[in-house]
């Protein structure tokens, strides 16, 4: 579907307002996407009309809470094309899916002379779950290295992915460098050794199509607030045998069938993973976001990026001075990390925002590129495809002024 | 112009006070701010309880070098007595602008690395 942008930009409230006199010009999609009316609504129409707990209660608003929740679990599911909606688990977010595989699987299946593999591109959230499994089991955190354009260094991928690798896990698209791994071949080698494959979905599945059954990854995890929905939602998709295997990573209501005082049964998937009450209105939200997206077509907000982006790093090359990282536009999602001159990304980001533009600086919680490129931050520009080549162009302009306030 | 920015402390940045080492400092510490890369090294010499002399080296965003410039400059002649009881009132003070909670972090990470140099204080400030 085809629609202008300035009709997508009216679903969305908060692209109305001003920050410091000027239009809001909002750059820092890759930390949090906003939200369209249409998510806001149902969230908002939920909490006006059938409020209540769900799986539990035999009255009216109970059994449509649970038909709402339940209901956006299959939405989700079809999203990413998963073969069942037992596989889709609700999170907090992409961190907590992780850390539900770290735990659960990882503590059961790793020993002393199994190794993890993960790459020096990962965001915190999958690195440090791996650190602390792999300390706690005597399994071996490896890592793939990057090259100076920041691909991943494939060919030495023979060398560290082996029949010792358990667990393969990788960004699928990179939230500093802006890479886009090639995600179904990475999946196809861990396979190749006996190992598992999750796939940090985080930064690929609100930007671009993603098809688990395509991929035949054995996890994605990914989170709500990227992709226009809610913040305390995200989810865990795990292949239905897997998911069977594990044990529960957190105990409590819902998780279990029966308790007793000498132990306990526990539900069956995806239940079994859901300690508690969850978080429904947010997972209803999240459903509201997956149907505005599918409506908008996945394929239309990557080539919307992709043109972004594309347009972004040929402008700001041209900007003496500015140093972007990562690869060139074509194998880039919507992702800038640059430097510019020695001015520190604080600054530089400060001085955007006075003129209404928001990005981030600091090293997005991925500090081992950082370290890998010898730079302690960069500033981030993100784009969503609700932005516009005038942002880029703003951003562009306002790089003279960050030189011009900090010219000797 | 940004009031983050004003006149003062882009002098200071660009053109800091007492930037380099001294030969034979009595105190010497450095401290840095993992968040942002902010990095500071404050060094100090004492005389009957008075800071006699000081220098800073460092790097990092406009508002930690300028902080850094500033305090140095000013703490030079002062009783440590006095010194001591400086808190964050202090550095805003002498920086003349209002900053948020992350960048505050930076403003203050000079006076930090004095408390921690001078005292032994590694918990200042305490998150309020
Ligand atoms: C690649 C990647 N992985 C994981 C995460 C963690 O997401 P969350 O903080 O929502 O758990 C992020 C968020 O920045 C990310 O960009």
């Amino acid at each position: 579907m085809m629609t202008s942008i300035e009709t997508i930009r009216a679903d969305f409230p908060i692209l109305q307002r001003t920050v410091k006199d000027h239009p809001l010009a909002y750059l820092d999609n890759a930390a949090s996407s906003q939200k369209p009316l249409a998510v806001l609504q149902a969230m908002d129409d939920y909490y006006r009309h059938t409020n209540a707990n769900v799986h539990r209660g035999v009255h009216t608003l109970s059994e449509e809470a649970t038909r709402l929740y339940e209901g956006a679990r299959g939405r989700i599911g079809r999203f990413i094309n998963a073969g069942s909606s037992k596989e889709i688990i609700f999170t907090r977010n992409a961190t907590e899916a992780i850390n539900l595989v770290a735990y659960s699987w990882g503590l059961d299946n790793l020993g002393p002379g199994d190794e993890v593999l993960i790459t020096e591109m990962e965001h915190h959230a999958n690195i440090v779950p791996w650190q602390l499994v792999c300390q706690r089991t005597g399994a071996t955190l490896r890592y793939i290295p990057i090259d100076a354009r920041g691909d991943l260094r494939l060919d030495l991928l023979d060398e560290l992915l082996t029949e010792r690798t358990r667990l393969f896990a990788f960004v699928a698209m990179s939230n500093v460098l802006g890479t886009i791994n090639p995600t179904a071949q990475l999946v196809a080698r861990a396979h190749t050794v006996g190992a598992l494959a999750l796939v940090d979905g985080a930064q690929s599945v609100p930007h671009m199509p993603v098809d688990v059954q395509a991929l035949d990854c054995d996890f994605l995890v990914f989170s709500g607030h990227k992709m226009c929905g809610p913040t305390g939602i995200g989810v865990l998709y795990g292949r239905r045998d897997l998911l069977e295997q594990m044990p529960p990573f957190m105990g409590g209501g819902d998780m279990i069938r029966e308790v007793h005082m000498d132990g306990s049964r526990w539900n069956s998937l995806p239940w079994k993973f859901e300690a508690g009450t969850p978080a429904i209105a947010e997972a209803i939200g999240l459903g509201a976001a997956v149907d505005y997206l599918s409506e908008l077509g996945m394929p239309w907000v990557r080539e919307q990026e992709h043109a972004l982006v594309n347009y972004a790093v040929e402008k700001l090359s041209q900007v003496e001075g500015l140093r972007i990282i990562g690869p060139d536009g074509d194998q880039r999602g919507g992702v800038v990390a640059f430097t510019l001159d020695d001015i520190h990304p604080h600054d530089i980001a400060a001085i955007l925002d006075s003129e209404g533009i928001a990005i981030r600086a600091g090293h997005h919680c991925a500090q081992p590129i950082h370290d890998h490129f010898g730079i302690v931050a960069t500033a981030r520009a993100s784009f969503y495809f609700y932005n516009t080549f005038e942002e880029v162009d703003r951003l562009v302009a306002a790089m003279e002024k960050v030189q011009s306030v900090f010219s000797f | 112009m940004d009031q983050l920015y004003r006149e003062a402390i882009l002098d200071h940045y660009r053109y800091p006070r007492h930037k380099g080492h001294l030969d034979d400092p009595d105190v010497s510490y450095h401290d840095h701010n993992p968040f942002c890369g902010d990095e500071i090294t404050l060094e100090l010499n004492i005389e009957d309880g008075v800071v006699v002399d000081a220098a800073f080296d460092g790097r990092g965003c406009a508002i930690s070098q300028a902080s850094a410039s500033m305090m140095t400059e000013e703490i030079i002649g002062k009783p440590l007595e006095e010194l001591r009881g400086w808190t964050k009132d202090d550095i805003l003070e002498l920086l003349g602008i209002e900053i948020g909670p992350v960048r505050l972090k930076c403003a203050l990470l000079p006076l930090k690395a004095l408390k921690a140099g001078v005292w032994g204080i590694e918990d200042w400030p305490h998150e309020e």
